[in-house]
């Protein structure tokens, strides 16, 4: 599948997003983070900026962006429509969230929060649904897909989390979820690109065509001489090539690094604990947007069997 | 609305029906296809750079070829690809926005260009490669069993046919109700074996394909006799080729 930039920087970013929001939203009334307006705003405003740059983003991938409108409408039957509805839903409580924290009422900031979290986790999910539900595409209609993106999501939201604690200078309880979001996505991705390794085609040519009964199949002419969108879009090939060196940077620089500057950040403290609870942050988004990438190079779509028998 | 229509039994369920024996690989359909869809019910069907290298466009149908078997049980086998019309088609009900439907009526699946936004997902949840996106317009476009034919009261009967089946030169498509197990295709389908494309997927399609026949067992070669110098009648070619057979072989012709 051709990893879209626009696709790829709104699943990381609004990932992220979600992620700070659900944090945010759960640990504030457990006093688990620094309870103070300036904090809570800080991270609510990073957390809808990241929230909202991914999906002004992502219209950039539509051919009519400005009918995006039209795309709330199918809750029912479509997880892209239900992501719609759960992702404008998911303003409303962070927005009331926000303004109590501005005019300084606990009770609802505190309820607000926990709302905007669910909305965070409910719109993560169908984010994940999306692809989870396409039968054509194996690497994706897998049961690691959804459980994917849910953690990624927690863990790059634990990560900015941890990063803004550490500047409060009151950080052990997000490094900590850092630490273990760390941990649970590199154990996650590890086992998802192993399944996905072993686990044989569900769809073959043979099946495609229909003309197993004959024998093995292999295509001999396509029907076109030049590429088409269905190529372009579906038989995107480039990133396989390079598909184990990338697995290793997202799994080093993207997890490892992060879970060991925490760990540094931890027993620093100050503001050296800062410095490296931010880098840890830039790593684990940048080895998000390198996974995101290869979640789509590594896709492959059952109609280039028709083209490459395989 | 992209939820699915309810399918009751014996309802119609308009769709092809594609004969691998006779489809010679001619390209007609396709082509015939393009024409008349590009000012049809979905037009314009754009083509992009048509006249330098790079070449190409939106086709609702592709004629592909593929080689089955080893040997002599093998066959070369031209296969059109379309969209199959499926019953339960992840195409519609992964839409977000509604413009992909499948009608209740007849089970033609087609797309609404004025409400579709082109994200591209429909594409993706068809196992088939059966949409293709319109990127002048911004929306996605697939095959409508030429829904303006079909149904269209101002053409002869016998045209009211879609047009890759009408314009076949080896009658290798048929279009007709696979939900009426009396129709001419629903016979030809279980006369001889049709098949449905990626069944293990559950998108349960209507289109079928009929396999190939079994070819029949060929006749013994036909045995070369070896000629002798008496099967030369010319005395002086007789001559020659005697004088020729006993002539050393030069070097470059024994390697040859």
């Amino acid at each position: 599948m051709n990893p879209a930039p626009s696709i790829v920087f709104f699943t990381t970013a609004s990932g992220a997003g979600y992620g700070l929001l659900f944090w945010l939203g759960l640990l504030r009334p457990l006093g688990l983070v620094p309870g103070g307006q300036g904090f809570g705003l800080t991270a609510l405003v990073l957390a809808l900026v990241l929230v909202t740059a991914g999906l002004l983003s992502s219209t950039a991938h539509l051919g009519n962006p400005r009918r995006a409108w039209r795309a709330v409408s199918q809750w029912r039957s479509s997880w892209l429509s239900r992501e719609g509805v759960a992702a404008l839903a998911t303003y409303v409580p962070a927005g009331i969230f926000g303004l109590a924290l501005l005019t300084d009422r606990p009770g609802l900031a505190a309820a607000m929060g926990l709302l905007a979290a669910a909305g965070a986790v409910a719109t993560v999910y169908c984010t994940g649904m999306i692809y989870a539900s396409l039968p054509p595409i194996r690497q994706w209609h897998h049961p690691l897909v959804v459980p994917g993106y849910l953690v990624l999501s927690a863990f790059s939201g634990a990560a900015l989390l941890a990063m803004l604690c550490g500047f409060w200078g009151d950080g052990v309880v997000a490094v900590v979820l850092a630490l273990l979001g760390g941990g649970a996505a590199l154990v996650l991705k590890r086992a998802y690109w192993r399944a996905i390794d072993a686990a044989p085609p569900e769809a073959t040519v043979e099946s495609a065509t229909s003309l197993g009964f004959i024998g093995k199949v292999r295509p001999l002419e396509p029907p076109h001489t030049e590429t088409n969108y269905l190529l372009r879009e579906m038989g995107f090939r480039i990133a396989r090539k390079h598909a184990a060196r990338l697995r290793h940077i997202t799994l080093l620089a993207g997890f490892a690094a992060p879970m060991l500057l925490a760990l540094l950040a931890l027993l620093l403290g100050g503001g050296l604990a800062a410095a490296a609870l931010t880098l840890a942050a830039v790593l684990a988004l940048g080895g998000l947007l390198v996974e995101r990438w290869l979640m789509f190079a590594e896709a492959t779509h059952t109609v280039t069997l028709y083209y490459s028998g395989n | 609305m992209t939820c699915l229509p309810e399918i009751a039994p014996g309802q119609k369920k308009l769709g092809l029906v594609i004969d691998l024996d006779t489809c010679v690989g001619c390209q007609a359909c396709a082509t015939n296809c393009k024409e008349w869809n590009a000012s049809g019910h979905s037009a314009p069907l754009p083509d992009l750079k048509p006249y330098s290298a790079g070449a190409e466009g939106v086709w609702f149908n592709r004629v592909h070829s593929f080689e089955a078997g080893e040997g002599e049980a093998g066959r070369t086998v031209h296969f059109p690809r379309s969209c199959l019309h499926c019953e339960t088609p992840a195409c519609v009900t992964v839409c977000p926005t509604g413009a992909s439907y499948k009608r209740a009526e007849d089970g033609i699946v087609l797309v609404n260009a004025d409400t579709c936004i082109g994200c591209g997902l429909c594409a993706w949840a068809c196992p088939y490669g059966a949409r293709e996106m319109d990127e002048d317009e911004g929306v996605m476009k697939k095959c409508t069993l030429c829904i303006d034919r079909i149904y269209n009261e101002t053409i002869p009967e016998a045209q009211r046919q879609p047009a890759c089946v009408l314009t076949c030169p080896t009658k290798a498509r048929h279009f007709g109700d696979l939900g009426d197990p009396d129709s001419a295709v629903s016979r030809l389908v279980a006369e001889r074996g049709g098949q449905p494309l990626m069944p293990e997927l559950g998108y349960s399609p209507v289109n079928r394909y009929l396999p190939p026949r079994k070819r029949a067992t060929p006749p013994a070669k036909p045995v070369e006799d070896a000629p002798t110098h008496m099967d030369v009648k010319n005395p002086l070619l007789r001559w020659v080729d005697r004088v020729l057979t006993r002539m050393p072989a030069m070097e470059s012709e024994r390697q040859v």
